[in-house]
């Protein structure tokens, strides 16, 4: 009874009291009695004895029929202010950038009363172009996760800022000699001009950037190739072949959404002209990766192999002189190569050879090699800047390890990571850094590092502080805040500052300064900040500069600031060459393994991020961990079967993992992605999976040769979102429908005929949808990658709980899009396709006919409606939907969420609560929001494109295209009118409004047979 | 052998019977009644932190609902004004009366005012003042005669029969949308034609079906 | 038609009397009467025992449901896609068992067939039981309990809505409860008399009143005879068509969906069959035990248990054609969802269930071809114990297996029962036999009156006119 779940004014639900007694000492109790009975207040809460309280209370809700437990007292709390442009409960929308991993991306995001809510792609900036990554996607989780660093830790106890500061003033750097500074991958201008200035203060300083994932190896190739400081800009868009030597461009080797956008632009058959632009993708590689899905023609090597192909390419396309192919057989990989080789010589410039920041430098150097000896376009050159003292690698990070063990460091600041835990096990670095007298940590957790450092300080969110960001391309973004640092958080600048002994120590001012110092019209050393009101507009108007920065703020991109000039450069083939010469050969035989960055976890930084934790990895589709992924036939030679756990060994390193069976992994070749088992984390993230830096070493950062493996006797539960075996193909159903290019120009019917669908009739009336608006949706199968943007992006906006690794086991994940992957082909070379499955929203609905209480109804508009409020769970509609795409709440799963976690939550969707069923909506928050955004503006017609659904936003691919149905110019029905647009399980007459448009492949006709 | 019961007993037996019977339909007319919103939420006036009395503001000095819930006509929420909206006036006006001490007590500090929300709709309810109001739904369909109203309460159900009455029937409670406000406006001729009119005029076509209120 | 009048040897032979011992009305109304008048300080220890067991067991149930509304369907096994598990398998299980004794109360009344006579009021009072079990899963299936009653069509100002009257859900309430209302209407009219004659003997006043008030004034007058008469059979007509349409209802569940395994427009008459099939299995079992406990062999004959044998196995095989035609539909369709889901049925993970439930539903009822056999106590005691797990399996094969590998091979899952799946059916199968041990015990578990009417005939000592009214 309301009694005792009076609500409290914080918008994160009710509170429940354990006892009335509880209760009766809380102060919404005492406004309670004085608001319902006036004239009693006082002697009820001062005079009588709880009891007698109580009692009163109980006679009172007789006496007042019902009044006083009629319903919890909610406040009403106004602004006692006010400020400009905001109106209660309205979203506000801002521009911002990510840097992940030195990646950046430009994002808009939606907050609701001074909260965070959601994360988009920022249209105007060119590497988001309005699309955003799941990781991106979820990073908004990282800012509201309750056991984020909540306060400033020496030797790991709690003390103040203050404390800190003292501390960093006390420290006696001198010339620097043994300072030392460790961050990850720096992408901020500001920070640059920063960080020059302080290693000008302080000439011995040295500045070490190391991220468990490097990208430096590009930078290293065109040494190599061009002896000059130059670095690559792909533009995917421009390639009609591609070959992806063991690069994963359309999963985790760029963290930005470019790729797949250039990518995917050839895959778009909007009309027949399109058929002509459609690209063909090699993918040669270790373990499957997307990229390997997407791709056109596969081949499994060990990823130290790779080079050898790479050269045996180069060579086989007269490239690299004085050098001839290797084992030029009739096996799989001679007939690959050969193929390859007469297409990207037939592609010309149209063509691009590819590798991934995992590939030694020459590999890299090999492949420019190859992209400029074709004549492509779709590789150029950017000359980059370098830094004195400042190194990048894992080298460089080997060589302070080296210096702190030698006790050549005294102060070492490490901004941002967790090296303790990502770094190199060889290396030791925890047990390097003791040896360092003061070791400040800047970081978002207390991790690993956290607690090995003297200092750890609690790092600001990405949204909750100044800072700026520029695209490898040279576009900066301004980083704004949109909330105030929950935990107190600091940035890296302003640490640095601190450390710098600078006089601007306020991030706002850090950045403000920098940027309008270019400026045109600036005033040089300017801190103040601009008032706002009247006095604003007045020293706006009145300076350019001012006028420029807020422009910049605003927009999402600096004004000015623009892709920089491409370089021309020549690679040089005999130094390649000779490079190649004393490269060391690949280790013939054994067991290798590859380390590769997590789609869910990353490096590690979202291993507290339930979002990404459950979302399953797109190809083996496990949750809540990672495995040693391993071919059937090794699997079968080792005699391993999935679970098994095993050690795995080389030289003093080892660690225990269990192995799972991945078709299409190449033989002999181990997998495991990094960023699991971590032992310092918060709830979600502790023990979850297991940690491959325990094997990773300075020598072998990416495969390590010849590892022992043995079996331990023990075993392991994967978790899988799909039933692994027979579920893994399609058991000859039509329901993934792909067909070859030049067929479909045959024979365009070649879809359709993948199913009979004979003349079917309803014994309902059948309703007509011919009037006003008619949502559907078309998802093009050809360009999905599969990247689970989409699913995280679904997360974020409709509140579906993160219900655990337990949970899903049973088989009770909540996603309402889900990604489904079959497996085509044989067990060893399979091909693996990807299908998003939203619910149908079918016009026949099957669900709804069954719901007793009429919870699941149509609406005139085509909308399958899901009601939660008059849902009672008996859970027929799930059982009685085709897709299974209805998601039961079988337990409270919000229950747990923390009032930090649940700012999170889109105001505009309900939380659901145990018991009842929910699905996909196709949005109808925003469908309503823009309805009623149309009306109040005269009651307009609603623009196509106008609505976006979440899903489609943030798709990179834009596979997902959502719409009015019923207006013919829309570009759904267009799509919807293509040959190729199918809709799964016709044959049901359920007429489902979401459909899809087939795969074309792009297949080689050579390498068919 | 002698019966047990007296012949009378059948009587009494049938009664009992019949009395049963009555009792539960009572039971469960009297659970669909109180169980209506009508019975349970109408009449809700709790005490607000500042004696406010809207039949002065509004009613007599004759305020504009739209000078203090300015949000009304852009926005799903009908925002309560900051404590600057009260003390535009009430730095000039009534300076020093005590009644008004938590209001400049709120300006003075910053705190808000905690108002007291009477009119409140479930969570999974999602209505939109923006939308109705420019429909021409007047303030009075849901709120009744606040300018009558010294201390606030709710004057209508406000459950779901209530909010599809109007929905399947719009007309008789839409006006133009200047009179929107004026709570006290008679219609100079029938209602319901200005309703039908407005309807054809503005293509009002509220939803009836549930994603039109529940998200 | 009237029995044979004993005298005629030939006709023994084929048709031996169905109360042997020629016992006369007093030796009746004494062996079925003093079970229930019997001093409760004089009952059988073991009763009490028993008793004791059984409802420690209600006890568990009431603590499995209190968990389940508190926690939420989690507690269950039930994931996605298996939304239906061991709670609307128990619920059908349940319905079907509970088909047997309007079964024999009615149809056989309708069809004059005597022997029914000494087991139709225990087949009343398991039906009543059975049903009473089953209504708990249909409640507690809901994730949110509290508001089953949207299920029903109650008045409902506030919302201003209604059901959705295409859902079979709603037909299965209106289904199940018309059946129940129905059952006990039934089940006390057959008691009244008897229980008159209880009263009429009842020694101490509680008792007398007790079962004065219950018997509702009944002097067996004529014209009361003739208006219980009356009512019985007009009561009988109503029920016959109850015990075809509940679980023709039940059946629209599944039949009315899309998936592959249930979408089959057989399951009525399958459902049907299996009901009885399943219910007379129980009755079975409960009466051979009642027999050997309260020593009935002259009431509960061999004869009855026979005639009952062999509905058993003509039900059996009924049901065993159904399997067989399911899977021929399946294959002669060419539907490859639903070719698949019969090769999966019976060679999938779930190839156990599918197997158990053939071999007890039609293989193991194949013994009763034997004249031996059916007449042998304990192999018909055995056969009635496997014929009910096999209609359980038959319940959970069609009902969860057909979930758990639809359409899309993504979405295939797997279920496991957890404890409290388990406990909460167990805890059903307690609160039946409690409520039946109780209903042993107060209650005459034999039609009192109507053996009387059999052995009247069977004595020739009715003029032939009342032989036609029973």
């Amino acid at each position: 009874m309301s009694l005792v779940s009076i609500k409290t004014a914080a918008p994160t639900g009710p509170k429940y009291w354990r006892s009335l007694d509880e209760l009766a000492k809380t102060p919404q109790f005492r406004e309670f009695v004085e608001q319902e009975f006036p004239a009693h207040a006082d002697e009820m809460l001062e005079g009588n004895s709880r009891r007698t309280v109580l009692k009163l209370m109980a006679a009172s809700f007789g006496l007042a029929g019902l009044a006083a437990c009629r319903r919890p007292v909610e406040h009403i709390y106004p602004t006692a202010k006010g400020w400009d442009n905001y109106v209660p409960g309205e979203k506000l929308t801002y521009a911002t950038a990510v840097s992940l991993a030195g990646q950046v991306t430009g994002l808009l995001v939606e907050t609701h009363d001074g909260r965070p809510t959601k994360i988009e792609g920022n249209p105007d900036h060119p590497f988001s172009q309005g699309a955003a990554t799941a990781l991106v996607q979820a990073s908004l989780l990282n800012l509201y996760d309750p056991d984020r660093s909540k306060s400033v830790l020496e030797a790991g106890k709690e003390t103040s800022w203050s404390a800190f500061e003292a501390t960093v003033k006390s420290l006696s750097l001198g010339d620097g000699s043994g300072l030392r500074f460790l961050s990850e991958t720096v992408a901020s201008p500001s920070l640059f001009a920063l960080r020059a200035d302080v290693l000008k203060k302080f000439p011995k300083a040295k500045w070490v950037e190391y991220e468990a994932f490097q990208r430096n190896a590009g930078r290293a190739g065109a040494m190599i190739a061009f002896n000059e400081a130059v670095s690559p800009q792909t533009d995917f868009s421009k390639a009609k072949v591609i070959v992806a030597l063991d690069s994963d461009f359309l999963g985790q080797d760029w963290q930005t959404p470019l790729p797949t956008k250039q990518f995917s632009s050839r895959r778009h058959m909007d009309s027949e002209e399109d058929f002509d632009k459609i690209n063909r993708l090699y993918s040669v590689e270790s373990q499957f990766s997307i990229t390997g899905a997407n791709a056109d023609h596969r081949l499994r090597l060990r990823g130290s192999e790779i080079k050898q192909f790479a050269a045996d390419l180069a060579a086989a396309l007269g490239a690299l002189p004085g050098l001839n192919v290797l084992n030029n057989g009739t096996d799989r990989r001679s007939k690959f190569l050969a193929a390859i080789v007469k297409d990207l010589k037939a592609a010309g410039k149209d063509s691009l050879v590819i590798t991934s920041p995992r590939q030694p430098a020459i590999v890299h150097a090999l492949a420019f090699l190859i992209n400029q000896s074709l004549g492509s376009t779709a590789m150029e050159f950017a000359k980059s800047g370098t830094q004195e003292r400042v190194e990048a690698g894992v080298d460089a990070l080997k060589a302070l390890v080296g210096e702190m063990n030698a006790g050549q460091v005294s102060t070492l600041v490490m901004l941002g990571g967790n090296p303790v835990y990502t770094a190199p096990a060889d290396l030791a670095f925890a047990s390097a850094l003791a040896k360092v007298a003061a070791s400040l940590h800047l970081g978002p957790d207390e991790d690993e590092t956290a607690a090995s450092a003297k200092w750890h300080v609690p790092e600001a969110h990405y949204l909750e502080s100044w800072g700026d960001a520029v695209t490898s391309t040279g576009v900066a973004t301004i980083q704004q805040p949109m909330i105030d640092p929950i935990f107190g958080g600091r940035t890296a600048a302003e640490i640095l500052a601190l450390v710098s002994g600078s006089p601007t120590t306020k991030a706002h001012d850090i950045v403000k300064n920098y940027w309008m110092s270019t400026f045109p019209g600036s005033h040089p050393g300017e801190t103040k900040s601009v008032a706002s009101g009247k006095d604003a507009v007045k020293e706006i108007t009145a300076n350019p500069a001012e006028q420029a920065w807020r422009k910049s703020v605003h927009d999402g991109i600096v004004s000015g600031t623009k892709p920089q000039e491409t370089a021309k450069v020549t690679a040089d083939a005999k130094r390649i060459a000779a490079a190649w010469a004393t490269e060391p050969k690949a280790a013939e035989g054994g067991i290798e393994v590859a380390f590769v960055p997590s789609a869910s976890v990353f490096d590690g930084r979202f291993a507290n991020n339930g979002w990404m934790q459950e979302a399953p990895d797109p190809i083996n589709k496990v949750v809540w961990g990672n495995a040693a992924l391993i071919s059937p036939a090794t699997a079968k030679a080792k005699n391993l079967s999935d679970g098994d756990v095993v050690t795995l060994t080389r030289g003093g390193l080892k660690m225990e993992v269990s192995v799972l069976t991945q078709p299409g992994q190449a033989d002999n070749a181990i997998t495991i992605a990094l960023g699991y088992g971590r032992e310092r984390c918060g709830r979600a993230g502790k023990d979850v999976g297991f940690n491959a830096n325990l094997l990773r070493s300075s020598d072998a950062f990416w495969y390590a040769p010849n590892v022992e493996i043995a079996t331990t006797g023990k075993t392991y539960t994967h978790v899988t979102t799909q039933e692994r075996g027979l579920a893994d193909g399609m058991n000859n159903r039509p329901l993934y429908r792909e067909v070859d290019i030049a067929e479909y120009k045959k024979n365009p019917k070649a879809i359709e005929e993948q199913s009979e669908v004979p003349p079917l009739h309803s014994i309902y009336t059948e309703l007509n949808y011919d009037k006003g608006y008619q949502w559907g949706m078309a998802i093009d199968l050809g360009s999905c990658t599969g990247c689970n943007a989409c699913v995280v992006a679904c997360v974020a906006e409709n509140n579906t709980p993160v219900v655990g690794k337990d949970q899903v086991a049973r088989g009770r994940e909540m996603h309402w899009i889900r990604m489904d992957r079959y497996y085509v082909g044989s067990e060893d070379e399979p091909r693996a396709v990807e299908q998003p499955l939203p619910c149908m929203q079918c016009e026949n609905a099957p669900c709804e006919n069954v719901c007793p209480v009429a919870a699941t109804t149509h609406t005139p508009e085509g909308l399958n409606d899901m009601v939660y409020n008059r849902c009672v769970g008996t859970r027929y509609c799930a059982n009685n939907c085709p897709f299974k795409v209805r998601h039961f709440n079988f337990l409270n799963f919000h229950k747990g969420d923390s009032d930090i976690l649940s700012m999170v939550h889109n105001p505009d969707v309900t939380v659901r609560m145990r018991g009842v069923m929910e699905k996909c909506t196709y949005c109808v928050q925003r469908i309503q929001e823009t309805r009623i955004a149309a009306k109040a503006d005269g009651r307009r017609e609603i623009k196509d494109g106008e609505i976006k659904t979440a899903c489609q936003q943030t798709c990179p691919a834009d596979a997902i295209v959502f719409g009015n149905i019923n207006d013919p110019q829309s570009k759904v029905s267009k799509l919807k009118k293509q040959e190729r647009n199918y809709a799964m399980l016709a044959e049901l007459d359920i007429r489902p409004r979401t459909t899809y448009l087939a795969r074309l492949r792009n297949p080689n006709p050579e390498l068919e047979a | 052998m002698a019966a047990i019961f007296p012949k009378s007993s059948d009587l009494i037996m049938k009664v009992a019977g019949a009395l049963i019977g009555l009792g539960a339909v009572a039971a469960i007319s009297a659970y669909a009644y109180y169980s209506y919103p009508a019975q349970i939420d109408v009449g809700y006036q709790p005490v607000q932190p500042v004696a406010y009395s809207h039949k002065l503001h509004a009613g007599d000095l004759g305020l504009d609902c739209y000078y203090c819930h300015s949000t009304v006509y852009k926005a799903a929420f009908a925002a309560v004004p900051s404590t600057n909206t009260c003390m535009n006036c009430h730095t000039k006006v009534k300076t020093d009366s005590p009644r008004l001490e938590v209001v400049r007590e709120s300006a003075r500090t910053g705190q808000a005012i905690p108002w007291v929300h009477i009119h409140r709709l479930p969570d999974y309810v999602y209505f939109n003042h923006e939308a109705h109001l420019n429909a021409g739904v007047s303030c009075v369909s849901c709120h009744g005669r606040i300018d009558q109203m010294v201390e606030v309460e709710q004057a209508k159900p406000l459950n779901m029969a209530f909010c599809l009455d109007c929905h399947r029937d719009p007309a008789p409670n839409l006006r133009p949308t200047e009179q929107v406000t004026k709570l006290a406006w008679v219609p100079d001729r029938d209602p319901r034609a200005i309703g039908e009119e407005i309807i054809a005029q503005k293509h009002i076509n509220p939803p009836v079906n549930c994603s039109g209120c529940h998200r | 038609m009237s029995v044979a009048v004993p005298q005629d040897p030939q006709l023994l032979e084929v048709n031996p009397p169905l109360v042997p011992g020629h016992p006369d009305y007093h030796d009746v109304t004494e062996q079925i009467s003093t079970i229930v008048e019997g001093d409760v300080r004089t009952t059988p220890m073991k009763y009490w025992i028993t008793l004791a067991c059984t409802s420690s067991i209600v006890v568990l149930l009431g603590g499995m449901l209190t968990y389940l509304a508190l926690t939420g369907i989690g507690v269950w096994g039930n994931n996605r896609p298996v939304g239906w598990a061991w709670d609307i398998t128990n619920f059908v299980f349940w319905i079907g068992i509970g088909h047997a004794g309007t079964l024999i109360s009615a149809i056989l009344f309708l069809f004059r067939q005597k022997w029914r006579t000494s087991i139709n009021r225990s087949a009343e009072a398991m039906t009543l039981f059975a049903v009473m079990c089953a209504a708990i899963f249909p409640v507690f299936h809901t994730g949110r309990p509290w508001r089953a009653y949207w299920l029903f069509p109650v008045p409902n100002t506030d919302l201003g809505m209604w059901q959705n009257f295409r859902s079979p859900l709603i037909w299965d309430v209106f289904a199940v409860n018309t059946y129940l209302t129905v059952s006990i209407l039934f089940w006390f009219t057959g008691l009244v008399p008897d229980l008159a004659t209880l009263r009429d003997r009842a020694v101490g006043k509680v008792r007398q009143y007790i079962f004065a008030a219950l018997s509702m004034g009944w002097r067996g007058s004529a014209r009361h005879w003739r208006h219980y008469e009356a009512a019985y059979l007009i009561l009988a007509g109503i029920s016959t068509p109850l015990v075809l349409s509940v679980h023709s209802v039940v059946s629209f569940d599944f039949a009315t969906s899309v998936i592959p395994g249930w979408h089959t427009t057989i399951f009525p008459p399958y459902f049907v069959a299996g009901a009885i099939f399943s219910g007379f299995a129980c009755v079975m079992t409960l009466l051979l035990i009642a027999r050997w406990t309260l020593n009935l062999q002259d009431l509960i004959t061999m004869k009855h248990l026979e005639n009952m044998n062999k509905i058993i196995l003509a039900t059996g095989t009924i049901v065993g054609y159904a399997y067989a035609m399911e899977f021929f539909i399946a294959w002669y369709s060419g539907n490859m969802y639903e070719r698949f889901t019969f090769w999966n049925r019976a060679f999938g993970p779930y190839w156990w269930a599918a197997w158990s439930m053939y071999t007890c539903n039609v293989f193991i009822p194949q013994l009763y071809w034997f004249k031996k056999l059916r007449t042998n106590l304990w192999v018909m005691f055995i056969i009635s114990i496997t014929t009910n797990i096999g209609m359980w399996f038959e319940r959970f094969v069609i009902i969860a297996t057909s979930l758990t590998r639809d359409f899309l091979p993504t979405s295939w899952g797997y279920f496991h029962p957890t404890y409290v799946d388990i406990c909460t059916f167990i805890g059903t199968v307690g609160l039946f036999l409690t409520l039946f041990l109780l209903f042993a015990r107060f209650l005459p578990m034999i039609a009192i009156s109507e053996v009387k009417g059999v052995v009247a005939v069977e004595k020739g000592s009715f003029p032939k006119e009342r032989q036609e009214v029973h």
